[in-house]
């Protein structure tokens, strides 16, 4: 028997289709398996990428953290005013999201693409958004003890007041979502695994030389960089939280730009998974 | 209700071979039928485009023309079916990697739909009969290859699908895993009417396990038939394998006869002949200088690799035993 199919154009799943004489020995359609739902399969998404740290992330997660606190005490011996501290203490905290939820992320898919892993996921029935959501938030968590341990070590380094540190609380999320989402987009969009690999490096660098260093003196050109680059936000909301009355408004508006950016990579993320799993 | 699994590619080609420079026509106008219940194997050497028409057919690759109908779906129409009505073992397992045995298999279940209890019982269920208990808490990445394999074949197992479509999937295995994943299959087969798309390119397996098998060549059917259907073609003949010590002695006028028809590969030259023949050539080689030459042969009914040599196939690729 080889029909050619004959499309009737009848909707899917409908006692329509399975009358079109198409399959003449398969009266009736085997029923569909449900698909995942979204929340329950971001949820086993997340869990499972979360163990993941155990056993592969746990010295990455170590080497971000060492390498923003060795920024912060080199920069101790250029800084004065208490204005750069903060910046510098703000740039070294939200570093720690970029290399892990950036560059990390964007190395992570860029391997899976390339070596067939997004077979595994193309071929259960789990919405794409589980998927990316799903990792992006592990990742963004693997963020949450280096960036609490930076900011603390950086407020002892620079004598900075740590009442509004909690703010945190929300940077963390708000930058980790707008750069994990960078990664997986870069790493998903990436021709090439060495691509991916090395705009996840050119990511993190970034955040690190526009984050870190001090936003009084850099070039006009540079400032423009600055203001595209996501981490910036999540970095200047931290900045005016150790403030002694510190600007609620304008840290709202800061998390607010980083939010909607995060919403935007991720919504491109899981766009580019898409695309790359369906080719 | 359905009685029939029906799959037809009339002039397909695999997109991926496409995007090359020199255009791969990875599957040139495949058709096959697989029945319901049926363990279906797809035998070929490797690059024969047994990959490709599995990709298609889980809906990873999109074919540029003709049919996909998997029980009762079309699959070229409905990609995303695909994952609802079968259940792939691909040939990597990096997502799978650095998740220990029993989280890659709950997770799987997870995304196939199933509820955390239902995941959990399932998880047990399948690591008990794959004989994986020991395993299940180390991380795949520290198993052996053979052990990884049995436990991505886990994964494809949890959350039942009537279809399981497994591209090489005892590569690497001991024989007690084989014997695992087997009786695995032939169990949702008796007792759920399970059918089961298999790639391989070993011979010996494709004879003891399958149905029927189709083999591929250059991205077309070049035979489809049951293992003893395909052996029958070429019963009349029987393969005589020749092993001389050193270099075969041409000089003798019945071995210089033979050798147009053989396929030498080093010091070994494999024969197909009619019956008659071979027995002559048997009684001319072990007589005289010929047989002082000779280090052993072996004469042997015909294997599915015969089968393959004798439709036309390459034999580079082609693994026995």
């Amino acid at each position: 028997m080889s029909g050619a199919a004959t499309d009737t154009g009848a909707a899917p799943d409908t006692e329509a289709s399975r009358s079109t004489g198409t399959w003449p020995d398969d009266a009736a359609p085997a029923p569909l398996a449900p698909r995942a739902r979204l929340l329950p399969a971001l949820g086993a998404v997340y869990r499972a990428q979360l163990s993941r740290a155990r056993v592969a992330r746990i010295p990455l997660l170590f080497v971000a953290t060492f390498q923003s606190v060795g920024i912060m005490i080199m920069m101790r011996g250029v800084v004065h005013d208490g204005t750069e501290a903060r910046s510098v203490v703000s740039g070294a905290s939200v570093l720690v999201v970029a290399f892990v939820a950036l560059n990390l992320l964007a190395q992570y898919f860029g391997r899976l693409r390339a070596d067939g892993g997004l077979d595994h996921y193309a071929t259960l029935p789990v919405p794409p958004a589980a998927v990316v959501l799903g990792a992006a938030a592990a990742y963004a968590s693997f963020t949450v003890p280096g960036t609490l341990a930076t900011a603390l070590i950086g407020g002892v380094l620079f004598h900075l007041p740590m009442a509004h540190l909690w703010v945190l609380a929300a940077v963390i999320p708000v930058s980790g979502a707008a750069l994990s989402g960078l990664g997986a987009a870069l790493g998903l969009l990436a021709p090439r695994q060495e691509i991916a690999t090395l705009c996840g490096q050119l990511g993190m660098s970034a955040a690190l030389l526009l984050g870190v260093l001090p936003p009084g003196g850099l070039p006009t050109a540079i400032g423009y960089a600055r203001d595209l680059l996501p981490s910036t936000y999540g970095v200047e909301a931290l900045t005016r939280s150790y403030a002694a009355r510190p600007d609620w408004l304008m840290i709202g508006a800061d998390l607010g730009v980083c939010a909607a950016v995060g919403v935007l990579s991720l919504t491109v993320a899981t766009w580019a998974y898409r695309r790359a799993a369906g080719r | 209700m359905v009685r029939d699994l029906v799959k037809t590619y009339p002039a397909v080609r695999g997109r991926r071979g496409a995007d090359r420079a020199p255009a791969v026509r990875a599957s040139d106008g495949i058709s096959l039928d697989v029945g319901r219940g049926e363990i279906f194997g797809l035998l070929g050497p490797n690059g024969a485009g047994k990959s490709t028409l599995v990709r298609q057919l889980t809906g990873l690759l999109r074919p540029d023309s003709g049919t996909i109908s998997v029980l009762g779906h079309d699959l070229v129409r409905h990609p995303a079916r695909a994952a609802r009505l079968l259940g792939y073992l691909g040939q990597e397992s990096t997502a799978l990697d650095e998740m220990t045995v029993a989280l890659a298999v709950e997770t799987t279940g997870r995304l196939r739909g199933l509820d955390v209890r239902r995941a959990r019982a399932e998880r047990d269920a399948v690591i008990g009969e794959l004989g994986l208990a020991d395993l299940a808490a180390r991380p795949l990445k520290k198993l052996s290859g053979g052990q990884r394999r049995l436990a991505c074949f886990a994964t494809v197992l949890i959350g039942e699908r009537p279809l399981l479509v497994l591209d090489e999937p005892t590569t690497g295995m001991d024989p007690v895993a084989r014997r695992a994943v087997w009786a695995a299959v032939d169990r949702r087969r008796a007792e759920r009417g399970a059918t089961v798309l298999l790639v391989t390119h070993n011979v010996l397996e494709a004879e003891s396990v399958l149905d029927r098998v189709a083999v591929i060549d250059q991205g077309r059917v070049i035979a489809c038939d049951t293992p003893g259907g395909l052996k029958e073609r070429v019963a009349e003949e029987v393969r005589l394998e020749l092993v001389w010590r050193d270099r075969p002695p041409l000089d003798v006028a019945e071995v210089a006869a033979l050798h147009p028809a053989a396929q030498v590969s080093g010091r070994r030259w494999t024969l197909r002949l009619p019956a008659d023949q071979a027995r002559a050539a048997v009684s001319a080689v072990t007589r005289g200088p010929a047989f002082a030459a000779l280090d052993d042969f072996t004469f042997a009914t015909p294997s599915l690799e015969d089968v393959y040599l004798s439709l036309g196939g390459r034999a580079a690729g082609l693994v026995k035993g």
